[in-house]
């Protein structure tokens, strides 16, 4: 009896939602890291960078006005559908970082665990970076964070999927969407990630996925006049130098690339960097002099 | 002319309470030493549903040895993990909250669109909002690493039964402590129906125990020298019965206790919404609220206008059988209850304060109170400062903010207020002025696991919910 064929499957974008393919019609070939034909993943155009930032700005309204305590819900829910198809990330990440099995689930663990770990910051980022500012005069004065709005994302080139996670989830937990140019070379589970996150109650639009020349997108997303910030994660030092100076071009908030240990604790800099703090005034009266006595 | 409602009962099916309940003690369910059991009735009907083990001394060691044993294991845990378990245990409260809603209306009284919309919803986001906390505790305000305190032994009341429960364990176990509960002898299932949810979790054994009993139970637990803290919600009576116990021990103790919430109605107030308000302050649960507004104070040049709108609005009141999806006043938790609501509603009329209670008939079986209001009411009288933890509300009225806040804050307690004006700085100054732990402006009864909730005064130290909510846990 011959072996059964198994079935390909057709590695597409994700953006607003959907599934697309590059508008340019290109792909380009993914190996693993012993050079074997993995998949043909769509190369995309500055057009697609375009059109993410397009479906990003427009799912900003719905999904920063959501509040965190649904926020929260549907990343645990992104950690819990990850759950259920481990054993696809586990193999997709083993041929992306020529990692072994067991290696390659620690990794896939570890990213499900790091949904946990923002779905519970949702709803406490702004009770730890907020505050009520006790101002010399008759005012109630509170300072409070949202997010910025749209943030590009080049992710981590080397981590493909805990990598991925790691800046992906830090900027939509607190209200961004996102455009994220996945690792060049091991594109694979970001695109799947597409997938799971389509099946998670995340709005479509909050999170846009494109495969791709990492060099071709950046520069756009960069100087695009309608993203909020970007996050270099993914670029080398010389490269970051010159998307930041396009960045300036309209203020981007700006997170450089540095070293990075995607095992450790997070902490908090990836929420705080994509926040703005505004601060309201408002006169408390006078019911006369003194505070109460009682 | 008037209409009538069809009758729209939940269905009690989605539920299945056993004939008898043991205490849930090291992750098995084991009949109390002596085998003393006391039945839980529904408060509507005065049926049986169950009978329940009574918890003596003997059991309550054992619990609190069993969460003893639990605790090395469970503080030593990954804050990551534990965290997982909380969000496990959110998610079926989520998914089974349609059975645990019924069930807390049968044990309770209280009507199903509040178990339903209020409670149950807020139970899920508790444990949601804590299970995030485990892992971040560093990030919490209370310095790097805060440790656990130990074994906590809380006793809870019977106007919330389950989210009294989430309010307890859930920040309980995010700081990694475990846990002796008491739930109160009127509303002991949810409790152990929660041991069940604690099962398919996966909880390791121990890390909660259930004992349910009487006063004599909460007692033995508050006393255990095992008890590294003290967590209680009900009257400020026994909550300074419970301070006198822990005096001279280490246990950290939290209180939240009675209150005598003023709901402040300004001339300038946009009348329909307070009305509203002022109804969902005290008829809420029977009025059976700590943070009750169960005083109105109402400035005088609308004093007239304001009681003709609420008095319209409270004949337009339901009540009935809790488990019908239109009622809106359920029956009184329980005889005794019903008995203290009664006794001092009696008194305001003695005492010389107009009754008025809407045209409203009451179902011959089960513990009832038709929502009462009292006007001419002074400072001076029972019904103005003790708390009747009842569908009661008192009128009084005043003149100028000063006053207003003065006569809010005549009271031993100091949970809750309202304030009801479009004029934002006389609101923030009167909040700011209102000697009371949760002070809301325009709305009413308003919870959420992020917002820390607890008094001032008499009405308990220490803050539940939010970020607050974790000092009570941790030895910090």
């Amino acid at each position: 009896m011959s072996e059964r064929l198994t079935v390909f499957k057709t590695y597409k974008l994700f953006v607003g939602g959907k599934f697309p393919r590059s508008e340019s019609g290109r792909v380009y070939e993914v190996t693993d890291s012993k050079g074997n034909w993995l998949a043909n993943a769509p190369q995309s155009s500055r057009k697609d960078a375009r059109d993410a930032v397009v479906a990003a700005r427009k799912a900003v309204g719905g999904w920063s006005g959501a509040t965190a305590y649904n926020r929260g819900q549907v990343l645990y829910r992104v950690a819990e559908m990850l759950e259920g198809r481990k054993d696809q990330f586990v193999r997709e990440v083993a041929d992306a970082e020529g990692l072994s099995k067991a290696k390659a689930a620690a990794v896939v663990d570890a990213a499900i665990d790091r949904w946990v770990w923002y779905a519970g910051w949702t709803d406490k980022i702004g009770q730890i970076t907020g505050s009520t500012n006790p101002v010399a005069g008759p005012f109630f004065n509170v300072s409070a964070t949202e997010p910025t709005g749209v943030v590009a994302v080049l992710a981590p080139q080397e981590s493909s999927f805990l990598g991925l996670v790691s800046v992906i989830a830090p900027a939509i937990a607190t209200g961004n969407t996102v455009v994220v140019v996945a690792s060049e070379k091991a594109p694979l589970p970001a695109l799947s990630l597409g997938e799971v996150l389509a099946t998670s109650d995340v709005p479509g639009g909050v999170v846009n996925i494109l495969s791709g020349r990492t060099a071709e997108m950046a520069p756009t997303l960069a100087s695009h006049q309608d993203v909020n910030a970007i996050d270099l994660a993914g670029a080398d030092a010389e490269f970051a130098k010159e998307l930041e100076i396009a960045a300036a071009d309209n203020l981007k908030r700006v997170l450089r690339p540095r070293p990075a240990d995607w095992t450790a604790d997070p902490g908090t800099e990836r929420m705080t960097a994509f926040l703005e703090t505004r601060t309201v005034w408002h006169p408390t009266g006078s019911l006369g002099a003194g505070g109460s006595s009682y | 002319m008037s209409f009538t409602y069809a009758p729209a009962p939940e269905s009690r099916s989605v539920v299945d309470i056993a004939p008898s309940y043991g205490l849930f003690i090291d992750g098995e369910f084991t009949e109390a030493t002596g085998g003393k059991v006391f039945k839980t009735v529904s408060p509507s009907s005065e049926e049986v549903l169950s009978e329940v083990a009574h918890g003596s001394a003997e059991d309550v060691d054992r619990a609190v040895k069993a969460a003893r044993k639990a605790f090395e294991k469970w503080s030593a845990l990954p804050g990551s993990e534990r965290a997982k378990y909380l969000f496990r245990i959110a998610r079926i409260i989520q998914e089974r909250s349609r059975e645990l809603a019924v069930l807390e209306t049968l044990d309770n009284g209280k009507p199903i669109k509040e178990t339903r919309d209020a409670d149950l919803p807020l139970v899920a986001a508790h444990f949601f909002y804590y299970a995030g906390w485990a892992d971040k505790l560093d990030h919490a305000g209370y310095g790097a690493n805060p440790r656990p305190l130990g074994v906590a032994g809380q006793v809870i009341p019977w106007n919330f039964p389950l989210l009294m429960l989430a309010w307890k364990i859930a920040p309980a176990l995010a700081t990694g402590n475990t846990v002796v509960l008491k739930p109160a002898e009127t509303t002991p299932l949810s409790a152990l129906f929660f041991a069940d949810i604690c099962r398919q979790a996966g909880l390791p054994k121990g890390v909660v125990n259930i004992v349910t009993g009487d006063g004599t139970t909460g007692a033995a637990l508050v006393a255990h020298e095992g008890v590294n803290k003290v967590a209680f919600t009900g009257s400020t009576a026994v909550g300074k019965a419970i301070a006198r116990t822990v005096a001279g021990s280490d246990k950290k103790l939290t209180l939240e206790l009675g209150g005598k919430g003023a709901n402040i109605v300004f001339d300038d107030a946009p009348i329909d919404q307070a009305v509203e308000g002022i109804v969902q302050g005290i008829f809420f649960n029977q009025g059976q609220v700590c943070c009750a507004g169960s005083r109105l104070l109402v400035q005088e040049s609308i004093q007239d206008e304001l009681l003709d709108s609420l008095k319209r609005r409270l004949s337009t009141l339901r009540l009935g059988d809790p488990l019908d999806k239109n009622t809106d006043i359920g029956a009184i938790n329980s005889a005794e209850q019903l008995a203290r609501i009664t006794e001092l509603a009696d008194s305001g009329e003695a005492e010389g304060a107009e009754r008025w209670a809407p045209a409203c008939e009451l179902p011959s079986a089960g513990y009832w109170f038709a929502p009462t209001l009292f006007t001419n009411v002074t400072q001076a009288h029972r019904i103005a400062r003790e708390e009747i933890f009842g569908p009661v509300l008192s009128v009084l009225s005043f003149r100028t903010p000063d006053e207003a806040v003065a006569k809010a804050n005549n009271s031993q307690y100091g949970l809750s207020a309202g304030i009801w004006t479009e004029k934002g700085s006389r609101m923030l100054a009167v909040a700011s002025k209102l000697r009371a732990g949760v002070v809301w402006a325009n709305t009413f009864n308003k919870f959420d696991p992020t917002s820390p909730f607890g008094g001032f005064k008499e009405s308990g130290f220490g803050r539940e919910g939010g970020r607050h909510g974790l000092e009570a846990y941790l030895d910090v």
